[in-house]
């Protein structure tokens, strides 16, 4: 029998987690800023003012240095799923390679094409090429993202494939059914749309920083007022594009949003609890009480969840030992069909190897009846099923409570620079500094959310992440671990200082940097 | 300097387009070699030395890989040490 070390199976999802997070510093500036430096560029050439311009060479300078440091921190991830992950790459290797195989193209013939006109084209080409190519860097950019998050989006929502029982691999039956998932679009939305807020942050806050030191003031005014707009839409849609995904959450995934809820007994007419601090002891089926202290919103998780206030939303326990009432099934019973389908799994493979070929039909037919619950077989108990509720719950008031701050930051900023009274407010102006600061923590809790309320799952419901890693020693993962935060840390501070010295050099001082 | 010409002239004017580019640039350089040698490190050190493909490395054809993961996929028990 195997043998999960859990320890390494701990450390591996801790490296992918640093690895993410990491690489999730730079993509939203990425796709944020690229729309901003279109909507510059479009000013310039629709007003003819070089002032426009002037500003857009300074933020696609800093665009640059973003995009220099981000670049290659997504390949990692991509190492570690051969290495860590490497039962988990190849069953989903047919899903994935269709996905990563089109983003790999975007990435080089869209961006790497238009990058090029975007850096090297002013004043060499006509102002409408060089116009159109900004913008085909901004979409290509947000294309690119579309693909990863499609594979993302088929780890929560399994769709449009069939487990092949001979080559333990996903084999894709239905590439739309993937491409369109709920969950693959939900996320591709919410996902750039928070992108723009972040770009629209960053924009502020370089900014601020300019009008605090009284520094490049029409520059700094003019970008506040064209980022304070963007962010406002975006934060419209990502507040529209994440009740959405609040809602799929409640079909596909009704674990995680019980976790996010620190839901533990479902009901009907469900209230939201808005603010909250959770027992720390509360376990499943215990008597404990959910909240030390809560604030709700009634009928309000029943509208998010089933756009029916009188609804029943299942909770954790609901979830675990099932409500044949709510026509809720239990993990308890997909445990028990799991491991049905676990063991006919290797009575074909057994009956395969010994030529028994009506035992193989046997087993491949008792195997189909119970295939969709293949991953519950490998549970040992069904509390295992629920994901760290604590870590799930705090993270996603953080990311809420910060996604209606921002924008509100933004309306701010829009009212302030539009009367022209922005120096005068030095307090707003700071805040305005920390803006972007905040716009981090907010996006990495919402992907804090995402994959740890997708715990045990690699693949929901198909495979829990104990039986995707690799067979490895903790002490290789631990060695690999290291090695990259020391080695991604170096390089982050030095980058950074670049990124700074560039923001310290401004717009106007051109014979520092003969490329913008 | 390439203006006016036949539109055979279409790759060397890309190729000029480039070329002229990447002699211009100052802050681009530095992102350059930053670039460069993150590749450098990615692939020749951290992917050859601590990020084997594991099923490639330790098995030669697909069936090999299937039977691996097969076995993996065998009822398994925890190790919490």
């Amino acid at each position: 029998m195997n043998v999960i070390d859990l320890a390494q199976v701990d450390w591996a999802r801790a490296q992918f987690a640093l690895t993410a997070m990491f690489h999730w510093i730079f993509v939203p500036l990425t796709l944020g800023l690229s729309f901003l430096l279109a909507f510059f560029e479009t000013l310039y050439v629709r007003t003819g003012n070089p002032e426009w311009k002037t500003l857009t060479k300074f933020w696609m300078r800093l665009f640059a240095v973003n995009f220099a440091i981000g670049v290659a921190t997504g390949l990692i991830l991509e190492f570690e799923f051969g290495t860590n992950w490497s039962n988990y790459s190849w069953m989903v290797g047919d899903i994935f390679g269709a996905p990563l195989a089109v983003e790999g193209i975007f990435a080089f013939f869209i961006e790497a094409t238009f990058f090029a006109v975007m850096f090297f084209g002013w004043d060499r080409v006509s102002k409408r090429f060089h116009l159109f190519s900004t913008w085909m860097v901004a979409v290509g950019s947000n294309l690119s993202a579309l693909w990863i998050l499609v594979a993302n989006g088929w780890m929560q929502y399994p769709v449009g494939m069939k487990f092949n029982i001979d080559s333990a691999r996903f084999e894709m039956q239905d590439f739309w059914s993937v491409l369109f998932s709920p969950v693959a679009i939900g996320k591709f939305t919410h996902t750039t749309s928070s992108g723009f807020l972040y770009g629209a942050l960053f924009v502020i806050a370089v900014s601020s920083w300019f009008l605090l030191k009284g520094r490049h003031l029409e520059m700094a005014k003019k970008s506040i007022m064209v980022a304070a707009v963007f962010g406002i839409l975006a934060s419209v849609f990502v507040a529209f594009t994440g009740d959405e995904a609040a809602h799929t959450i409640s079909r596909v995934q009704p674990m995680k949003l019980a976790a996010m809820e620190g839901l533990y007994d479902g009901e009907s007419g469900c209230a939201l609890c808005a603010i909250g601090v959770l027992n720390a002891d509360k376990q499943p089926g215990d008597d404990a009480p959910p909240y030390h202290f809560a604030i709700k919103a009634p009928y309000v998780l029943s509208i998010l969840a089933n756009r029916d206030p009188a609804s029943f939303v299942p909770g954790i326990n609901d979830l675990i030992y099932g409500n044949p009432e709510q026509q809720v099934m239990g993990v308890s019973e997909k445990m028990v069909r799991g491991k049905s389908a676990v063991a006919e799994l290797s009575r074909y493979h057994a009956a395969k190897k010994a030529g028994d070929t009506e035992m193989a039909t046997s087993a491949m037919n008792a195997f189909d009846l119970d295939r969709d619950y293949l991953g519950y077989g490998y549970l040992n108990r069904a509390e295992d099923a629920v994901p760290p509720v604590g870590l799930a719950f705090y993270s996603f008031r953080l990311m809420v409570s910060l996604g209606t701050f921002l924008p509100i930051l933004c309306i701010a900023f829009l009212v302030f620079a539009w009367r022209n009274t922005l120096l005068g407010k030095k307090w707003l102006l700071r805040l305005g500094v920390a803006s972007f600061f905040l716009g981090i923590v907010a996006s990495q809790s919402g992907w804090v959310v995402a994959e740890v309320g997708r715990q045990p799952w690699a693949i929901q419901g198909l495979l829990p992440v104990g039986v995707a890693t690799s067979n490895l020693t903790v002490g290789t993962v631990q060695t690999t671990f290291f090695i990259f935060l020391f080695l991604f840390t170096t390089l982050l501070v030095a980058e950074v200082r670049i990124m700074l010295k560039q923001i310290h050099i401004g717009p106007e001082e051109k014979r520092h940097d003969r490329q913008s | 300097m390439t203006e006016g010409l036949p539109v055979f002239t279409l790759p060397r004017r890309i190729y000029y387009f480039y070329r002229d580019g990447f002699r211009a640039m100052r802050l681009g350089r530095t992102l350059w070699t930053l670039v460069l040698i993150k590749v450098f490190i990615l692939f020749a050190i951290l992917k050859v030395f601590f990020f084997p493909d594991l099923l490639h490395t330790r098995f030669a054809t697909d069936q090999q890989r299937a039977d691996h993961v097969l076995e993996q996929l065998q009822p398994r028990h925890r190790s919490d040490g």
